[in-house]
């Protein structure tokens, strides 16, 4: 019987033996492959080092990525200042936070001809943080919108559109706040109508603080990463301060029916910059990674990562992403029309998210403390 | 009678000494050491500066949060006590010997999940779209809002603890002088009589330790206070975190982290001096 089947499938025993002993040789190969290949530690955000990101560079350059991820810029610091130099080759960090391992002298100086920050648009090609006394010790390779997320059963884009939707008398106990203050006081300070939301004088921050204050009845709770994403997902929460699109982004994407809108007060903006850890010894391979992400195509794929999405400051990288994503390129508008997110920066509805300026941190981290409490 | 140390009491005792040393001791004088540290841009600075405990004894949201943390292990431990106990209960004197073995290897599998994931199943049934919104609601009642309260993180708290005490409160009762309730019966005293005035009091000293180790396990919780009860109010734990969240502040952290371990040193103390209160062996 078999032997009938045989010519049929055009199996023989030798081609069968052949393969078999191949297939069973694969790992072996594969794994001799993955011990040739040359590990390059990365300090970041999860995702950062995900194979949805990562895969092709780690083909192309025989690299194997050893992602060490942090949630939130002060874990980064001390991940970073508890370990010998040369721990970590990349390093990637909230645009706040960059001024601080700069100065702590944690990364190493980059040549700005080595990247094509050209391709930039203007407005990150100067980024503040970026540069230091005229040298480059970090590149701006995403972004993202903080404003108001909202269920879009519960509320239209229009009762969005404001900070005031959170005092609003159907939400109450139905606000969620994401547990951290830089991005919730700076939006409560953008609503009190100040320019600079995070240069403020005593006054306008005693404002800030009553205002914030009047908000805490209307509060479900305050919620770290995963938190926030289920308590939008099942729809506990209605509306939420303090994120935006790189937590709805995932759930809509996901299909649930929560968005993020920029409301008339203004947004704040995120930025994530990569740089070389002082003492790389593999600083060059550490180079070309920066390189890819910044490139037009590393870029593209940036914007679509799968652990959250993001707004890229190349402008060829816009270009890749219609070409091949257009419905992501539109749900984040990043496209030729008016109203994009390019003329939401350019028409001065986005700030920077960034420390507080006449205050301390210490100051904003107590009275948030407080307003927990309250 | 005090014996001569020999070599084969050390090679039983030392190891254990060493890992006592090496894992409880040093931490602790580092977390004291570190609780005296500076921080200065984000860098923390060897030190020896008052200024931490000065800040957090002196700020109301930590005292507040202290009381809260408190009130709550407190009321959980309690709480879990008393539910328990019947369950410990029958158990120990209504189950057959084969029966036991089972419902005590049915009071271990919870432990086999992890305790975050079993928190986060919670969210299921409690949330206002919930398993049991939906069914109140087929009776028309409802939603109410479960999630995020207070007692959420009781359900997270039991959830942490129940099976826990139900066991230690269990190894308690099976050890019990069956001959003492016996002879209790014989005298005419009633079956809850029995209970309150015979096994209680036999089984003091599993029962207070359960309830120790349930007010122990609740007022170091993390995960409860905030999957369940959506971080408020503010714990202990929850201000650990927002500590060092902001500005590198682990020597401040350190000192919220010392006021624990030594309020549950007192409360550990004070439970095992009542436990084996009027004992004399």
């Amino acid at each position: 019987m078999s032997q009938m089947r045989m010519p049929r499938t055009g199996i023989t025993r030798r081609t069968l033996l052949s393969t078999g002993a191949a297939a069973l040789a694969t790992p072996m190969l594969s794994r001799r492959a993955f011990a040739q290949a040359t590990e390059l530690t990365m300090l970041a955000w999860y995702g950062h080092a995900e194979p949805d990101i990562v895969a092709e560079f780690e083909a192309e350059n025989n690299v194997k990525f050893v992602p060490k991820y942090y949630t939130g810029g002060d874990n980064m610091l001390g991940l970073i200042s508890q370990s010998p130099p040369g721990t970590f080759d990349v390093i990637l960090s909230d645009a706040e936070y960059v001024q601080a391992l700069n100065e702590a002298g944690y990364v190493e100086e980059l040549d700005p001809n080595d990247y094509a920050i050209d391709e930039y648009f203007p407005e990150f090609q100067n980024f503040p943080g970026n540069w230091s006394d005229g040298k480059l010790f970090s590149l701006v390779t995403r972004f993202g919108f903080l404003g108001v997320a909202y269920n879009t059963d519960a509320l239209t884009e229009a009762e969005a559109s404001s900070y005031n939707v959170f005092w609003d008398p159907k939400l109450t106990g139905k606000v969620g706040h994401f547990d951290w203050h830089l991005p919730n006081l700076g939006q409560m300070s953008l609503l009190n109508g100040n320019a600079n939301p995070y240069d403020i004088d005593e006054a306008a921050w005693s404002a800030v603080k009553d205002k914030t204050m009047s908000l805490r009845p209307q509060i479900g709770g305050f919620f770290d990463y995963g938190g926030t994403f289920s308590s939008l997902n099942d729809g506990q929460m209605l509306a939420f301060a303090g994120i935006g699109d790189w937590i709805t982004g995932v759930l809509e994407k996901n299909g649930a029916k929560v968005r993020s809108v920029i409301p008339e007060e203004g947004g704040l903006q995120w930025s994530e910059c990569f740089s070389i850890g002082k003492g790389s010894t593999k600083a060059e391979l550490a180079k070309k990674w920066i390189q890819y992400i910044t490139s037009a195509k590393g870029q593209a794929k940036s914007a679509n990562m799968a652990a959250y999405p993001a707004l890229i400051p190349n402008q060829k990288g816009w270009e890749v992403l219609q070409a091949e994503n257009p419905d992501e390129a539109k749900r984040q508008g990043m496209t030729k029309d008016a109203g994009n997110a390019i003329d939401m920066i350019r028409e001065g509805r986005i700030q920077y998210r960034q420390w507080p300026v006449q205050q301390s941190l210490e100051d904003w981290n107590d009275f948030w403390s407080e307003y927990k409490g309250a | 009678m005090r014996r001569p140390l020999t070599l084969y009491g050390l090679t039983f005792s030392l190891p254990l000494l060493i890992w006592q040393l090496l894992f409880f001791v040093f931490p602790l004088v580092f977390l004291v050491a570190l609780s005296f540290w500076t921080v200065k841009n984000f860098r923390m600075q060897p030190d020896f500066d008052t200024v931490n405990w000065v800040t957090i004894y002196g700020r109301s949201v930590f005292w507040q949060a202290y009381g809260t943390t408190l009130a709550m292990a407190a009321f959980a431990s309690a709480l879990v006590s008393i539910l328990a106990f019947p369950c410990a209960y029958a158990i120990a004197f209504k189950l057959s010997d084969n029966a036991r073995r089972w419902a005590v290897f049915l009071m271990v599998i919870p432990f086999f999940t992890s305790y975050l994931v079993r928190v986060y199943s919670w969210q299921i049934f409690l949330s206002d779209a919930g398993i049991i919104n939906v069914m109140l609601g087929w009776i028309g009642l409802g939603p109410y809002g479960l999630l995020n309260t207070v007692g959420a993180t009781m359900i997270g708290y039991l959830t942490l603890t129940f099976p826990l005490v139900v066991l230690l409160q269990l190894f308690s009762l099976v050890f019990i002088d069956r001959t003492l309730i016996e002879a209790a019966h014989n005298l005419r005293c009633g079956r809850l009589r029995t209970v309150f005035e015979v096994i209680v009091p036999s089984a003091r000293v599993g029962l207070v330790i359960a309830a120790l180790f349930a007010f122990i396990l609740c007022f170091g919780d993390f995960v409860s206070p905030i999957y369940l009860g959506g971080g408020d109010p503010t714990t202990l734990s929850i201000l650990i975190t927002d500590t060092t969240k902001s500005g590198q502040q682990w020597p401040r952290a350190a000192v919220i982290a010392l006021t624990m371990i030594g309020t549950l040193l007192v409360v550990a103390f004070a439970a095992v001096r009542f436990a084996y209160k009027g004992r004399t062996k």
